[in-house]
C-alpha cells in the first residue's frame, strides 16, 4: 500500500468522518430537509406545468439535480468547516505535529468529503422516491459524477478553509462562488429552457457538467454528452485537487 | 551519539521580523534542559522550528539526528510537544483523542500504553469523559498523554504548568521527572523559574532570537552568585554607602559572598549610626540571575 494511504491517512480519514457523523443531525439530516422543502415548493408549483426531456416530470428531473446539489455544498462545507474551526480553536496543530505528509493530509481530509457528500444525495434521493418513481438508467455514470464531484466541492473547501482566517472570509467563498455556481448550473431546470446565451454561459460553469452528468445517470438523457461532461469535471477536479496538493505541500498558511 | 536537539545557525524570519537571529543549541540525550526567556525572547519560534510547525529561513535544525525538514517523518516520530495553549478538539473524548492521534503515528494498537498513560496522569476516571466537560487541569493533562502516546524519546513542554494548580503541577513534574529518568530528553520552557531551577540540569537563556545564556543551572547560579542582605534600617543611607541597592517598602539589598562577610556588614551599619529594624539573607535564586542577565544582554 502506497504511504500516503498509510495508518494516518486511515486515522485522519477515521477522524473527519466521525467529526461530521457524530453530529450528523447537522450535517446530514438538515441538507436532507432543506432539500426536500425545495422539492415541496417547486414541485407543487411547477410539476403540472413543466416536463423536460420530452415527458419526464418536474419533479422527478428535480430530485437528481437537488440531491447533486446537496452532495456539492455539503462537501464543501465537510472540510472547509473542519479546517476553519481547528485553525480557529487551534486543535489543527495535532493534525500538524504527526509525521503525515501532504498527500495524506489530504486524501484524509477530501475522502471524508465524499462520504458526507454520498451520504447526503443518497439521503436525498430516498426521500425524493417517496414523491416520485425515478428511473435509473445507467447508476454508475451518477456514483461517478457524485464523487468526481464531492472531491472537487472537497478539496475546494480545503483550499478555501486554509486560506480563510475568519469564519466571514469562509462565508464569502461559500456564498459568493459555491452557491452561484451551484444555484446556476441546472439544478432546478434545463439550459435548454435558457436562451443561446446563457446556454453558452452555463458551458463556462463546472459545476453544470457535474449536475447534467449526474441527471444523465437517472434518465439515460442529458443536455450535453456525458462523456464530454466526464471530461470537464475530471479536468476541473484534477486542476483544483492539484493546486490543493502544491498548496499543502507548501504548507501555506498552516507551517510558517 | 547523535545529540536529542541540534540547531546549527538557525535563523527564522517572518518578513522583516527576525524571531531567531542564528542559533546554535545542543541538547544531549537524556538532559532535562531549561529553556528561558522573556515574552517575545523566541522560544516558542524554537519549538515550532523543532517540532516542524515552522521551518527555519537558515541553518538546520535536527531531532534525533533527523533533519527536520529533509527528514521530518523521522523528525517529528522523535518528538512529542505539549503546546502552550490549551486546545482540544470537541468532539470527541480523552480515549478516542489519544487513539486518533495514536494513529497519527501509525500505531493502531496501543492500547496498552494509552492505558499507562491514563492512569499515569490521573485521567483513567476521565477516559470516557468529551474534552469540552474537562477542567483546565485535566484539559492539561491530557495535552501531555497526546505528546506522548507515540513514545517519543524527546519531550518539549511549552509553559506545560501555565494556570495550573499547585496539586496537578506536582503531579505533572513526578510524571515528567520519571520519564527523564527512564531516559527522555525534556525540554522546557517556563516562566516558573523556581521550576526550571529545580528541574532543569542546563538552562539557555533567549533575548531578542538570540541565546545570551547557555550553562549548567549550578554555573549560572554561581556565575551570578550574589548572596545579599538585605536589612530595614532607620538611615536607609547608611546602607547605600556599603554598595546597597534600594528595594521596596525600604528594604536596601547589600551583597556579599561568604557568611562570614555578614557580620562585617552590620558592624560597619552600626559604626555609620544605622539600626538595623529587620533583617534578612536572600539566596542567589534563577529569578535574580535572569534578571541579571536580561538586562544585561
Amino acid at each position: 500500500m502506497p504511504e500516503c494511504f498509510g495508518a494516518g491517512f486511515r486515522t485522519l480519514f477515521y477522524k473527519e468522518v466521525m467529526r461530521f457523523w457524530k453530529v450528523a443531525f447537522q450535517t446530514v439530516a438538515a441538507p436532507i430537509l432543506n432539500a426536500l422543502l425545495f422539492l415541496l415548493i417547486f414541485s407543487n408549483v411547477l410539476d403540472r406545468h413543466v416536463t423536460t426531456y420530452g415527458e419526464v416530470p418536474y419533479t422527478a428531473f428535480l430530485i437528481p439535480g437537488l440531491a447533486i446539489m446537496s452532495v456539492l455544498q455539503n462537501a464543501f462545507a465537510n472540510s472547509s468547516s473542519s479546517l476553519i474551526q481547528s485553525k480557529v480553536t487551534g486543535n489543527i496543530v495535532f493534525v500538524l505535529l504527526p509525521p503525515l505528509s501532504h498527500q495524506e493530509f489530504f486524501w484524509g481530509y477530501a475522502l471524508a468529503c465524499v462520504v458526507r457528500g454520498l451520504a447526503v444525495g443518497l439521503g436525498v434521493i430516498l426521500v425524493g422516491l417517496v414523491f416520485v418513481d425515478l428511473p435509473l438508467a445507467a447508476p454508475l455514470w451518477a456514483l461517478a459524477f457524485a464523487v468526481i464531484g464531492s472531491l472537487l466541492l472537497g478539496s475546494l473547501g480545503i483550499v478555501a478553509g486554509i486560506w480563510a482566517d475568519k469564519f466571514d472570509q469562509l462565508a464569502a467563498f461559500q456564498n459568493f462562488l459555491v452557491m452561484p455556481l451551484t444555484m446556476l448550473s441546472g439544478v432546478f431546470y434545463s439550459i435548454a429552457a435558457l436562451p443561446p446565451f446563457w446556454q453558452k454561459v452555463s458551458h463556462l460553469n463546472p459545476f453544470f457538467f457535474l449536475i447534467d452528468g449526474f441527471r444523465y445517470g437517472f434518465f439515460g438523457q442529458a443536455d450535453t454528452n456525458p462523456w464530454v461532461s466526464l471530461l470537464v469535471s475530471l479536468a476541473a477536479t484534477a486542476v483544483v485537487v492539484a493546486l490543493t496538493l502544491a498548496m499543502l505541500a507548501r504548507g501555506y498558511k498552516l507551517r510558517q | 551519539m547523535t545529540a536529542a536537539i541540534a540547531l546549527q545557525g538557525a535563523v527564522k524570519r517572518f518578513g522583516d521580523f527576525t524571531a531567531l537571529a542564528g542559533v546554535d543549541l545542543t541538547v544531549e540525550r537524556g538532559e532535562f534542559f531549561g529553556l528561558l526567556g522573556p515574552n517575545g525572547a523566541g522560544k516558542t519560534t524554537l519549538i515550532s522550528l523543532l517540532a516542524g510547525l515552522a521551518r527555519p529561513s537558515a541553518g538546520s535544525v535536527r531531532v534525533m539526528g533527523f533533519d527536520v525538514v529533509r527528514d521530518y517523518r523521522q523528525a517529528r516520530r522523535a518528538i512529542g510537544v505539549v503546546p502552550q495553549e490549551l486546545v482540544f478538539d470537541p468532539f470527541f473524548t480523552v480515549r478516542e483523542i489519544l487513539r486518533i492521534q495514536s494513529g497519527y503515528f501509525g500505531l493502531t494498537r496501543n492500547e496498552d500504553w494509552i492505558e499507562e498513560l491514563l492512569h499515569g496522569l490521573g485521567l483513567a476516571d476521565k477516559a470516557e469523559a468529551n474534552m469540552r466537560t474537562l477542567s483546565g487541569g485535566m484539559k492539561r493533562r491530557v495535552l501531555v498523554a497526546q505528546a506522548l502516546v507515540h513514545r517519543p524519546p524527546v519531550i518539549v513542554l511549552d509553559e506545560p504548568t501555565a494556570g495550573v494548580d499547585v496539586e496537578l503541577r506536582h503531579g505533572l513534574w513526578q510524571f515528567i521527572q520519571k520519564l527523564n529518568e527512564q531516559g527522555h530528553t525534556i525540554l522546557l520552557t517556563t516562566h516558573y523559574l523556581e521550576e526550571a531551577e529545580s528541574l532543569c540540569h542546563r538552562i539557555a537563556m533567549l533575548k531578542a532570537g538570540r541565546i545570551v545564556a547557555l550553562d549548567t543551572t549550578e554555573r549560572l547560579l554561581a556565575r551570578f552568585q550574589a548572596h545579599e542582605l538585605e536589612v530595614r534600617l532607620d538611615r536607609p543611607e547608611a546602607a547605600l554607602a556599603l554598595g546597597g541597592v534600594a528595594g521596596e517598602d525600604g528594604w536596601v539589598r547589600i551583597p556579599f559572598e561568604h557568611y562570614a562577610d555578614i557580620e562585617g556588614l552590620l558592624r560597619r551599619l552600626r559604626e555609620g549610626g544605622a539600626e538595623v529594624r529587620e533583617l534578612r539573607v536572600g539566596e542567589p535564586d534563577l529569578e535574580r540571575v535572569f534578571v541579571e542577565v536580561m538586562r544585561s544582554a
